[in-house]
């Protein structure tokens, strides 16, 4: 699949020409420096943009073809995302951050207190359910971003330098989180970083990226994995 | 996203940019109070004409006559005229089945006729009415000297002002100073009259004769005196009121159809009516609202009887106000217009600055149709509450501008009046009509949200 769009006179290839299946229940890390197109896979993968050319099949349903109504629930009820600068909402509180999608998809009051409740209780973030986001360290916000990504039992995480406003104790716990959800869920995880080490650790497979295009498609043998923990 | 739920996040956007938020607010209870204050200033002028109108007794009567009486009320004069032989009789039965169609609340029979009063051993000639007993709250009787009959069968009489004059010898020059109904009632109230009048009284029947095969009765004509005490003395105009108002003197109903005076109709209906009933020339008929004239009329012409109301002119005034309502709303709607334009500024400047917020919630499931009912609902709350609090203003408004002008009232010796009017549909329709303006005014902001790119979105700081 392609991605091309126009600035000015200039016509940006953010994605070009990329192949790739990923098999249900995988961890991939996309790899790539600023401007490789990593960011721009995610978004395609997640149903935010849409491909120029080429087909996204997830699920056997081509995100390519899907109404603008029908993306919509593809993202409520298949994906769920974290993103590097946690992407909370300040006038809400934790609780009502991790709500929010049930919202959309109109469940009730009080299943959903019950299941943002449970969310919460996983990541380890009960005691400040009733916080807003200002009051919450880093690390905090990405457990409750990671709450919110759950909360839909998705199919599908996607992870954007989940890690990149974090000091590594902390990133460590949230790749952790991550990693188990994997694992014990069958999740399958699609995580975007510029930090080959944090790839090394926790993803079974490594998708290099330059201008648009895959340049290196690698297996790999986690150290978390091996090692039954984080290092 | 569920309308409670939808609610909840709109008010709480709202409460985060409270400054904002508020003076736009404001600014559509600005408009709606002045929507408001306009339209209760039409409606409480319309309610105060209808009010004096209906207590004119003018729009709320129906006078029904005789097809026989080809005199005619003018307004019918291009019906086909029925024969005499085919029209009924104004009489008692025909006045009780009027009486019993609905929305009817009385049909009196209008007796008046001219004859002689004695006061002080001089005649003086005039033209009597009978009034009922719920001519009581007619208008023009307020600011009377007296009292109002103290029954409908009493032995008095209520004067008209210039009668009063003429019986103590005080008829105005032209130009002169005119006597206050108060110098004019003092001598007068709890004197006596005597009232000189012809009686038709049933003739003893004649022996079987032609007459008779007919069908025709007969009656005498004997004259009788009545004496009569003045009660009141009433400051009425009789050019402005309808027919029995233009007699200068006054009886009640029930005493009047005792006294059996001779009618000018008399003659005429002696050729086919029994001596001992009853037949009136015309009836008053009087209708509960002055809207159920025409049914009413229409009914009564059903019974073959000609009616007569003055319904087209309540239908010009209704015209009038109509028009005045509606030039006083566009121009109260100007300043809702303009609190419009606030309303999509504010929603307009809430979007660049929740771009992200928008981006956010786009990437975790909102369809576009979330995100612009939830700017439409911002646009309608704000509508809701400022259609709300500008009622209240308005109210408050028209409150304040009664008390003023009442006191300008009576400052100039004036009966206080309730000018200004807030019926419910009133409250009901503008807090309606601001949540449709605002929706409307919400209706740009919103789909410009829904439309926004969920990339671009979340890439705004």
């Amino acid at each position: 699949m392609s991605r091309h769009y126009r600035m000015g006179e200039t016509l940006i290839r953010a994605v070009d020409g990329v192949s790739l299946t990923v098999p249900k229940g995988e961890f991939v890390a996309l790899l790539g420096s600023s401007g490789s197109g990593k960011s721009s896979v995610l978004n395609l993968i997640a149903g935010l943009d849409r491909p120029t050319s080429g087909s996204m099949i997830v699920q056997d349903r081509d995100l390519a073809k899907l109404s603008r109504v029908e993306l919509a629930k593809y993202r409520l009820h298949v994906v769920g995302m974290v993103f590097q600068s946690f992407n909370l909402i300040g006038s809400m509180t934790v609780a009502e951050n991790v709500e929010l999608p049930l919202r959309f998809a109109e469940v009730e009051r009080e299943s959903r207190l019950s299941k943002a409740s449970e969310a919460v209780e996983r990541v380890g973030l009960r005691a400040r359910m009733d916080h807003r986001p200002s009051q919450l360290s880093g690390g905090e916000q990405q457990r409750a971003a990671l709450a919110r990504a759950l909360i839909n039992r998705p199919q599908l995480l996607l992870a954007d330098e989940p890690t990149g406003n974090l000091d590594s104790r902390t990133g460590t716990e949230i790749m952790n989180l991550i990693l188990d959800l994997n694992r014990q869920m069958g999740m399958t995880v699609v995580m975007v970083t510029h930090e080959r080490a944090l790839a090394e650790r926790y993803a079974q497979r490594m998708i290099f990226l330059a201008d648009g295009r895959v340049v290196d498609d690698q297996s790999n043998s986690p150290h978390s994995a091996t090692s039954g923990g984080p290092a | 996203m569920k309308l409670p739920d939808l609610t909840e996040l709109a008010l709480r956007n709202l409460r985060e940019s409270l400054l904002r938020n508020s003076l736009t607010t404001i600014g559509i209870s600005v408009g709606v109070a002045s929507l408001v204050a306009m339209l209760s200033l039409g409606i409480g002028l319309q309610q105060l004409a209808s009010r004096r109108l209906v207590k004119s007794g003018l729009f709320d009567t129906v006078v029904v006559t005789s097809r026989r009486d080809l005199r005619g009320m003018g307004r019918d004069d291009d019906r086909p005229l029925v024969t005499p032989g085919e029209s009924r009789v104004l009489d008692e039965p025909s006045r009780r089945e009027i009486e019993r169609l609905p929305n009817v609340l009385e049909a009196n029979p209008d007796i008046r006729f001219i004859t002689e009063l004695n006061y002080e051993d001089k005649p003086h000639l005039t033209m009597i009415a009978a009034l009922p007993s719920s001519a009581r709250s007619n208008d023009a009787f307020e600011g009377m000297q007296g009292s109002f009959f103290s029954s409908d069968t009493a032995d008095e009489v209520i004067l008209q002002k210039s009668f009063a004059a003429e019986l103590l010898g005080k008829t105005p020059i032209p130009g002169g100073v005119e006597p206050s109904v108060e110098e004019l009632a003092r001598p007068l109230l709890g004197k006596q009259l005597t009232m000189r009048y012809a009686q038709r009284a049933p003739a003893p029947t004649p022996s079987a004769g032609p007459a008779d095969a007919g069908g025709a009765a007969a009656y005498s004509v004997v004259s009788r005196e009545q004496q009569l005490k003045i009660v009141g003395v009433a400051d009425l105009d009789p050019e402005t009121m309808r027919g029995p108002m233009r007699a200068k003197v006054f009886l009640p109903l029930k005493l009047a159809e005792s006294l059996h005076v001779m009618q000018p109709t008399d003659l005429r209906e002696i050729a086919s009516a029994a001596s001992d009933q009853p037949v009136y020339s015309s009836l008053s008929v009087r209708v509960k609202d002055p809207a159920q004239v025409q049914v009413v009329e229409d009914a009564v012409k059903k019974m073959g009887f000609n009616t007569f109301s003055i319904l087209d002119a309540t239908k010009s005034l209704r015209q009038f106000f109509a028009v005045l309502d509606l030039f006083l709303g566009i121009f109260g709607s100007l300043a809702l217009a303009v609190a419009s334009i606030g309303i999509v500024n504010t929603l307009v400047m809430a979007i660049l600055e929740r771009r992200r917020e928008i981006g956010i919630m786009k990437a975790i499931g909102a369809s576009d149709e979330d995100v612009k009912s939830l700017f439409f609902a911002e646009a309608g709350a704000m509508g809701i509450l400022g259609g709300i609090v500008g009622v209240a203003l308005g109210w408050a408004i028209g409150q304040v501008i009664n008390v003023g002008t009442n006191v300008y009232l009576k400052r100039q010796s004036l009966p206080p009046e309730h000018f200004w009017a807030v019926p419910w549909w009133l409250v009901g329709g503008a807090i309606l009509f601001a949540l449709i303006v605002s929706l409307i005014s919400g209706l740009y902001p919103a789909s410009r949200a829904a439309r926004l790119d969920p990339v671009q979105a979340l890439r705004y700081e």
